[in-house]
């Protein structure tokens, strides 16, 4: 029985989140590390309340960048610790479903973050969460599957090399800035309740993630080092 | 590619003529600049080293694709030596743009659209490099080079679209001698001249870095064929 490319991207989510939910180390352990970036910002910026309300946008996605790179990490550390790299194809013939199936996995694992760290840091911060509900989960949802596109291309590339560390934010940081400068913005925007460019922003977002999990769809059978 | 690199000679020597009388041009003949003065003379050095830039990084995308494609190496020694070039004219962009910033704003940097996206194409093709370094099987680092080199090239229209709108809610000001239509006759004289210049410079170079990466191919062969045979 041969499956669908739908049914084989599930099969690669549906392992790598059972893993995650049986252990459930790297959910908590990047959960904390996403609180200690927030708070070591806010003790760099200073306790004076007005600054951090007006960076919360940038500190928020600071915080989710470097859970992510993180995760994008993790997600392929299994298939590297057991050579299982191939036994990755028993489950999804189509490279493009692997592919899909690990950007999947990565932006439930930074989504399941954002969810903990926003609510916690309008709390801090004391932020109008619900000043523009609907655009800020906009935001945070195209601007993680931004990153995801990317991650989930580059975690493969560079997973097989011993400066994963290193290289990982070197090759993701510089390409998904225009997700940063975009997502930062239309957070900003939809917590002071502002409309100023707002569809410009949310459109910059959808044509990178459009774009961008395209190309990660066609090229994804290149990255993997083995 | 043979092309460019059989007739380095002509490439390097009429480059580098037409760079010195590109020189002259620029700095003595042609008229400074109705607000900007003799500030505007950078644009000679400015420009033609950008599009350069811009020819060397669509250059590492053709060799990128062309890889993943043929699967023929002389594709990936295209696109390892136009990006090492290109590295090198991106910062000597940064280094103009900086030195036209000073006078201009008084500070070196700013975060002008073509300042910030030129720093950000620095660190993507740095990386690309950083992996070529880093990845010692040479066919994984054609491989996954080439995904690299397609990412980053299909990201720069994104990120000047995104720079420059993030700019331009600021008000930011911009390189404005660029964009006057009424250009002297003088300055779009110099201008091409330099332009040629570079990218026949560029070229020269470029078939120096094959002929250097194609040797280096051949020697890492006879490495391994001597390995095996102990």
């Amino acid at each position: 029985m041969s499956s669908t490319w739908a049914e084989q991207v599930w099969a690669v989510l549906k392992k790598d989140v059972l893993l995650e939910a049986r252990s459930r180390v790297s959910l908590n352990a990047t959960l904390f590390f996403a609180a200690i970036v927030l708070l070591t910002f806010s003790f760099a910026l200073g306790p004076d309340r007005r600054q951090l309300a007006s960076a919360a946008s940038g500190l928020l996605w600071l915080a989710f960048i470097f859970s992510g790179l993180l995760a994008f990490g993790r997600i392929y550390q299994l298939e590297m610790e057991n050579s299982a790299f191939e036994g990755l194809l028993l489950l999804a013939r189509n490279r493009s479903a692997i592919y899909m199936g690990k950007v999947l996995g990565a932006m439930a694992v930074m989504l399941a973050i954002e969810a903990v760290v926003l609510p916690m840091t309008a709390v801090l911060y004391t932020l109008d969460v619900a000043a523009n509900l609907p655009l800020l989960i906009l935001s945070l949802f195209l601007g993680t599957t931004g990153f995801a596109a990317i991650g989930a291309l580059y975690g493969a590339l560079t997973a097989s090399l011993r400066s994963r560390e290193v290289l990982l934010p070197l090759l993701l940081l510089p390409v998904t800035a225009p997700v940063i400068l975009a997502a930062v913005k239309a957070t900003s925007l939809a917590l002071t309740g502002g409309s100023a460019d707002v569809a410009r922003w949310v459109e910059l977002l959808l044509v990178f993630d459009v774009v961008f999990v395209t190309a990660g769809l066609l090229t994804f059978e290149y990255a993997p080092g083995e | 590619m043979q092309w460019i690199q059989r007739r380095g000679y002509v490439l390097g020597t009429s480059g580098l003529g037409l760079l010195l009388v590109g020189g002259y041009l620029g700095l003595v003949w042609s008229p400074p600049d109705a607000s900007e003065h003799d500030l505007v003379r950078i644009m000679y050095v400015h420009v033609p080293v950008a599009w350069t830039m811009y020819l060397a990084f669509f250059l590492v995308m053709v060799g990128s694709a062309m890889y993943l494609w043929k699967r023929d190496l002389k594709w990936d020694r295209l696109a390892g030596s136009a990006a090492e070039i290109g590295l090198l004219l991106t910062a000597l962009t940064l280094v103009a743009g900086s030195i036209w910033a000073r006078p201009t704003w008084g500070v070196w940097w700013t975060w002008d659209p073509r300042l910030t996206t030129t720093a950000i194409l620095f660190v993507i093709y740095a990386g690309y490099l950083m992996l070529r370094t880093l990845q010692t099987n040479p066919l994984a680092r054609a491989r996954q080079a080439a995904v690299v080199g397609i990412i980053g090239f299909l990201d720069i229209p994104v990120i000047q679209l995104s720079v420059e709108w993030w700019r331009s809610l600021h008000q930011g000001p911009t390189f404005t001698a660029l964009n006057d239509p009424t250009i002297d006759d003088r300055m779009e004289v110099t201008l091409f001249v330099n332009l040629a210049a570079v990218t026949l410079l560029f070229l020269f170079l470029l078939g120096r870095r094959l002929r250097l990466a194609s040797m280096e191919q051949e020697r890492d062969e006879l490495l391994w064929r001597e390995a095996q045979r102990v």
